[in-house]
């Protein structure tokens, strides 16, 4: 090492991370650790675990894990620009509360979800101006707005609930695609999906997130507009929460205020242990999407084994402490062993 | 020199009298509004204040979250903060529970003393990890915050903590009083005061603040980041340990749900208090008195005819409000700082 370091004395790139092959640069990433990861727990859990291969396991998870999925895209937005969104899951629960309310007052439920919808994105907007316009911390505005929109949720609903939904779109929010165990859901999650990967890895917008993360100053003089895609990040954010939120009343026709109470923070450590980086500048969706999915074959496969729901939360909580201590450590880690040869 | 002569006038300008400095603190605003709502709610419904029932749980009723907002409060001062806290309530209200049950007749001293220890052990864990992983201390307390909460369940099970399984005495001490004040109210102000002295005081405490507005410079400048870092989050989870056993002295019941969703609530109550999430500037009794308020709105609301329901919208609005106006404070005192350096040029 070190006499290569001397013979390529011109290329001041000698680290090894610049010398792997192209092939090996996309293998060993943090996103594709998380995914072979994902890959191993899902053989060794149909391997091991009774009944984890019956098609209603992959219909509940992926029902269940929907919302999660949806959320932790513009999440991961937001957090590679270094700020943060706690006030998600209320979004959630307005935009459920609005749905109910509204269908419940005789609005057809497709204007009700538009409502609902345009909630969410004032929601977000609200956001992305406190923290761009007026430049306040978005940990501290959206400790304020998670308690502001959930306020509001549960302040128009109480403690009543709203469960008369019409069937057709009840009905829609459970089925699975013809002739397969995939819920419908996952369609427009495709399409969501899609629309963020594109947006983020493959257009300049995407880019000037990620530049955001690494240095605001040095993105703002290489012509990023970091306040407006701080704003956009944030209300994406509010619209996709809200959307979720429409897809959680139907899948459980319940429109409560308290609805995925907490859901904020899952959503983060799923979208931290997919690799993107609190500090911004780092992560792909891909990792985040695999995250996300991780969680819930941990959840779905520990249940189906019979144990309880504790240890799944216990469990979250150890995989996303070790999987961020470890990308911390092991590079200086690697260092220090490098530095000793 | 311009400097020699301006520095006279940067003297006379910081040090004013006690009673205008007192004024212009932030956290007299917070403690104005805590008056108002008081005095609003007093007026509309006079038991508010003047009932035996309204004067106990007014004072009563905030003093655990004020436990938990002042620990929060040093951790953030030190640019970090602690998502675990509700989960080290959770825990140790439980464990305070098991330790009445397992050790009949155990000394009430030796179970504080046990929250403490207990809190502060899951609070070193926290500090260990934040500062030799060097991973934010956001990531790291969200892990912690689901793993507690999962050992809780756990331990917990569908089992909870009755009234029955407390001693007399320990059920005499969440309902008592001293001189009209509970003792559980007098045990939180005493260890808000303490923290409260020791930051503002102690040298060690004058560093928190330093490694919060600039912890390269405060490393550069030799001072011992990481422990100061580790001795935050241990007092944090050492009073959300204290809260755990106030918990259980107060509601006498336990679930293992206890505390659930209160670290942001008590983010929320340091930030109310003026308390600056990004470090480096806020006090305990501002954290304090922040927590005081958000309890109270929360009991005054009903009284002033709007539905409870509200109440978290009204907190939301707070939290806002107060962070806009720290931020207007800072820009026009960095203005004036400017205009002084100007002025004196």
């Amino acid at each position: 090492m070190t006499a290569a370091a001397q013979t390529s004395g011109v290329l001041p790139r000698s680290d090894k991370a610049h010398a792997r092959s192209g092939v090996r640069r996309v293998l060993l990433t943090r996103e594709m650790g998380i995914i072979a990861l994902l890959v191993i727990v899902v053989i060794v859990s149909i391997a091991t675990v009774p009944n984890f291969e019956n098609k209603l396991t992959l219909t509940y998870l992926l029902r269940d894990s929907a919302p999660i999925l949806f959320i932790a895209l513009p999440m991961t937005l937001v957090i590679v620009t270094e700020e943060i969104d706690l006030s998600v899951a209320s979004v959630v629960g307005l935009s459920s509360v609005m749905v109910g309310v509204l269908t419940s007052h005789g609005w057809g439920f497709g204007p009700a979800a538009i409502v609902a919808l345009l909630i969410g994105i004032l929601c977000g907007a609200v956001n992305g101006f406190l923290v761009t316009v007026v430049g306040l911390p978005s940990l501290a505005v959206t400790i304020g707005t998670l308690a502001l929109y959930r306020g509001i949720a549960v302040g128009l609903l109480g403690t009543t609930a709203i469960t008369t939904f019409p069937k057709t779109w009840t009905n829609l929010a459970k089925a699975n695609i013809e002739g397969t165990p995939i819920p419908w859901v996952m369609i427009p999650f495709a399409v969501f999906a899609v629309v963020f990967i594109v947006l983020l890895h493959f257009t300049p917008f995407g880019r000037g997130l990620f530049a955001i993360g690494l240095s605001k100053s040095a993105a703002a003089f290489s012509g990023v507009n970091v306040g407006r895609s701080k704003f956009i990040a944030f209300v994406l954010s509010g619209f996709v929460s809200a959307f979720a939120g429409i897809y959680f009343t139907l899948l459980y026709s319940n429109a409560r205020g308290d609805n995925a109470t907490g859901m904020e923070l899952q959503v983060i450590a799923a979208v931290l242990l997919g690799g993107v980086s609190i500090f911004g500048g780092r992560g792909a969706l891909h990792g985040v999407i695999a995250g996300v999915l991780l969680i819930g074959v941990l959840g779905s496969a520990l249940r189906l084994a019979g144990i309880t729901a504790d240890t799944i939360t216990i469990v979250t909580g150890l995989l996303l402490i070790v999987s961020v201590v470890a990308a911390a450590v092991v590079p200086r880690w690697r260092k220090v062993r490098r530095a000793r040869t | 020199m311009s400097t020699q002569t301006a520095t006279p006038h940067l003297v006379q300008r910081t040090r004013r009298s006690p009673l205008a400095r007192l004024f212009a603190a932030r956290e007299t605003g917070i403690a104005l509004a805590l008056l108002i709502v008081i005095v609003v709610a007093t007026a509309q419904n006079p038991k508010f204040l003047f009932s035996p029932d309204g004067w106990r749980d007014l004072l009563l009723t905030p003093s655990i979250m004020l436990l938990i907002a002042v620990g929060s409060a040093i951790v953030i001062v030190t640019r970090n903060v602690d998502l675990s806290v509700g989960s080290v309530v959770g825990l140790s209200a439980y464990m305070t529970g098991r330790l009445f049950i397992d050790f009949p007749g155990i000394p009430i001293v030796l179970v504080f003393l046990a929250g403490l220890v207990f809190g502060g052990l899951l609070g070193l864990v926290n500090g260990v990890l934040v500062s030799w992983a060097k991973v934010p201390a956001l990531v790291i307390t969200l892990g912690t915050m689901y793993v507690y909460r999962g050992i809780n369940i756990t331990w917990t099970g569908s089992s909870r903590i009755n009234a029955s399984d407390l001693p007399h005495d320990f059920q005499a001490l969440g309902t008592g009083s001293f001189l009209g004040i509970p003792y559980l109210t007098i045990i939180s102000v005493l260890v808000m005061v303490v923290a409260g002295l020791y930051l503002r005081t102690r040298r060690s405490g004058r560093e928190l603040y330093a490694i919060g507005s600039d912890p390269d410079a405060a490393h550069l400048y030799g001072l011992r980041v990481s422990r100061r870092v580790i001795g935050a989050f241990v007092t944090s989870g050492a009073l959300a340990g204290l809260a755990g056993v106030v918990y259980t002295a107060r509601y006498v019941t336990v679930a293992s749900q206890a505390g659930n969703g209160w670290e942001l609530q008590a983010i929320g109550a340091a930030v109310i208090g003026g308390v600056a999430i990004s470090g480096g500037v806020g006090t305990v009794w501002g954290a304090a008195i922040g927590a005081y308020l958000l309890m109270t709105i929360n009991r005054a609301l009903p009284v002033v005819g709007i539905n409870d329901f509200w109440q978290r919208a009204v907190v939301g609005l707070l939290i806002i409000g107060a962070i806009i106006l720290d931020r207007v404070l800072a820009v026009r005192r960095a203005k004036a700082l400017a205009a002084l350096r100007e002025e004196s040029a």
